[in-house]
């Protein structure tokens, strides 16, 4: 029996794994102190907790306990490494090396920097979502502070190449941020190996609870600096005031401990779901896959189904599958994903997309299931289709003039 | 946000889904919309020329469920009005009936369009003058 509804929006968000929630549960009713009383047994275990998960959470990306900052969650942590970086290193310079397919969250604080006086390049993609390294020296400047681009895309879970990106940063004297969201817990990260000076990640991504993040900040080799962005306490080496978050924070140890050991299981899991879902829904005519399939993160998988709307495509499904489209059919602007639109798609193809982040809970047959239930709507909305009509009779789209609005 | 039950049922159970003959004299057809802009409505109608009866209206949309459910709805209404009729359908009527939110609006406004542009189409062919109407913003 297949278990319904089917969750393959895990890029968006996990549920909890019921052992990190079982972790948690102390840590509100009995052991709810605070991790900064210093002189009660209230304070004490709080602390002992929040020093475990540090811990924990530092062995998962090869880290010093020492240099991680724990945020209220990945949003907070971009913020702080970008800004922070920017008014540390201030008499340093002030330009900022990104990439277009970033988050929002990387990508409006880089906005952000440059109504305050810095300097931005947004690099652009290659066809299958990855950076040129070539373009990446080229922008370098004097005055570069910071390059600042994602470990793994969360619409297409295409991979850029850290290591490489790390060894061309550090032969100019340049720091390396990375928003591993999508990547940590998921993939082996390692923030020695991939030469990453700073990293935001999050527990909701990876079975944890939501409103808990961190942002790893190197110490040695270089010794890495941020200004804070929230002034107070003091707490978290004075980078990030505010009291500790204990249960979030015991949960994400919990969640980074769980991904560390099972990581490799699941991704031999996940990957063979993956490809089963891909090559079935590749079968359907005029489905494409979006990004670089050779490097991508082992539970994801995009496509567009040409002339097949995606919204309209998930409301065939949308009560027994959780998904999303790069369409952006109920948004005000009506524009479909910035991130494919970047990979050089149409905005026909955008428009036609639809993610599938599979997760730990996910089993082979709600992918079977799923594989039926997309194949269905897509077969069904083309009979519906006056462009896929058009495409049958051979008429040429792009000729025709379309009533823009 | 979550479609009305007049949406979701326009949508699985569309009405009037096909292609009537566009060579015909007495059919219209109205293109509406743009791939780029993520819909493009086809409605045609049939046309008793004696009566000026519409008395086949036909779809095929490339769209979300809102613009799948306006075109279906407005090929319903079409059919057994006249033509004269048909030009008085507003898209305010479209999102009423199927209770669109603020956010869908601009399907109506495609199917309307839609609507018109047929009948325009059925009207030239004819040999009478294309109307007028105000722009809708969309």
């Amino acid at each position: 029996m297949v278990q319904l509804p089917v969750y393959l929006d895990n890029n968006a968000t996990t549920p909890m794994d019921p052992r990190v929630l079982e972790a948690m549960l102390p840590y509100f009713l009995e052991n709810f102190g605070n991790a900064a009383s210093r002189n009660h047994p209230f304070g004490w275990k709080a602390e002992e907790a929040v020093d475990y998960a540090r811990e924990q959470v530092a062995q998962l990306i090869g880290a010093d306990p020492k240099e991680i900052i724990f945020t209220s969650g990945a949003t907070e942590a971009d913020n702080l490494a970008i800004k922070g970086v920017f008014e540390m290193y201030a008499s340093k310079g002030n330009h900022i090396i990104t990439c277009v397919t970033e988050h929002k969250a990387v990508l409006d604080t880089c906005k952000h920097i440059e109504r305050q006086g810095g300097e931005v390049t947004y690099l652009p993609v290659n066809n299958e979502g990855l950076i040129d390294l070539k373009e990446l020296e080229a922008a370098i400047r004097p005055t570069t502070i910071l390059i600042a681009i994602m470990y793994a895309n969360n619409e297409i879970g295409v991979i850029q190449p850290m290591k490489a990106i790390s060894e061309l940063a550090r032969k100019h004297g340049i720091l390396v941020f990375t928003d591993g969201v999508q990547a940590v817990g998921k993939i082996p990260v390692n923030v020695q190996q991939d030469g990453i000076d700073l990293m935001a990640f999050t527990a909701h991504k990876m079975y944890g609870p939501k409103g808990i993040g961190a942002l790893y900040v190197r110490r040695k080799n270089p010794r890495v600096k941020v200004t804070a962005q929230m002034d107070g306490g003091g707490h978290e080496r004075g980078m990030r005031s505010g009291t500790l978050n204990v249960p979030g924070i015991v949960g994400f140890g919990k969640a980074c401990e769980l991904a560390r050991l099972e990581m490799d299981q699941d991704a031999a899991r996940l990957s063979q779901l993956r490809d089963k879902l891909e090559t079935a829904l590749l079968q359907i005519e005029e489905s494409y896959v979006n990004g670089c399939r050779a490097s991508r993160l082992p539970h994801v998988s995009n496509i567009s189904f040409k002339y097949v709307e995606g919204e309209g495509l998930m409301m065939g499904f949308n009560k027994n599958i959780a998904l999303s489209s790069g369409s952006a059919c109920t948004s005000a602007s009506l524009e479909p994903s910035y991130v494919l639109k970047a990979l050089g798609l149409g905005d026909d193809l955008a428009h036609s997309s639809l993610r599938f982040g599979l997760g730990r809970f996910t089993t082979e047959e709600q992918i079977d299931y799923t594989i039926k239930a997309v194949t269905d709507t897509v077969l069904k909305l083309r009979e519906m289709s006056p462009l896929w009509e058009m495409f049958k009779e051979g008429i040429d789209m792009d000729k025709i003039e379309w009533a823009h609005h | 946000m979550a479609y009305s039950e007049k949406v979701i049922d326009h949508y699985s159970n569309p009405k009037n889904v096909g292609t009537l003959d566009k060579s015909k004299k007495n059919v219209g057809t109205g293109l509406v919309g743009a791939p780029e802009c993520g819909d493009v409505m086809r409605l045609q109608i049939e046309v008793d020329e004696a009566t000026g009866m519409i008395t086949d209206a036909k779809f095929k949309t490339f769209g979300c469920g809102s613009a799948i459910a306006s075109s279906s709805l407005a090929t319903e209404w079409l059919k057994g009005k006249t033509v004269d009729q048909a030009v008085q359908i507003d898209n305010m009527d479209l999102v009423e009936e199927l209770n669109l939110p603020p956010v869908k609006i601009h399907c109506s406004v495609l199917a309307e369009d839609a609507i018109k542009s047929a009948i325009n189409d059925y009207r030239k062919k004819n040999g009478l003058e294309e109307l007028v109407f105000e722009e809708k913003i969309h």
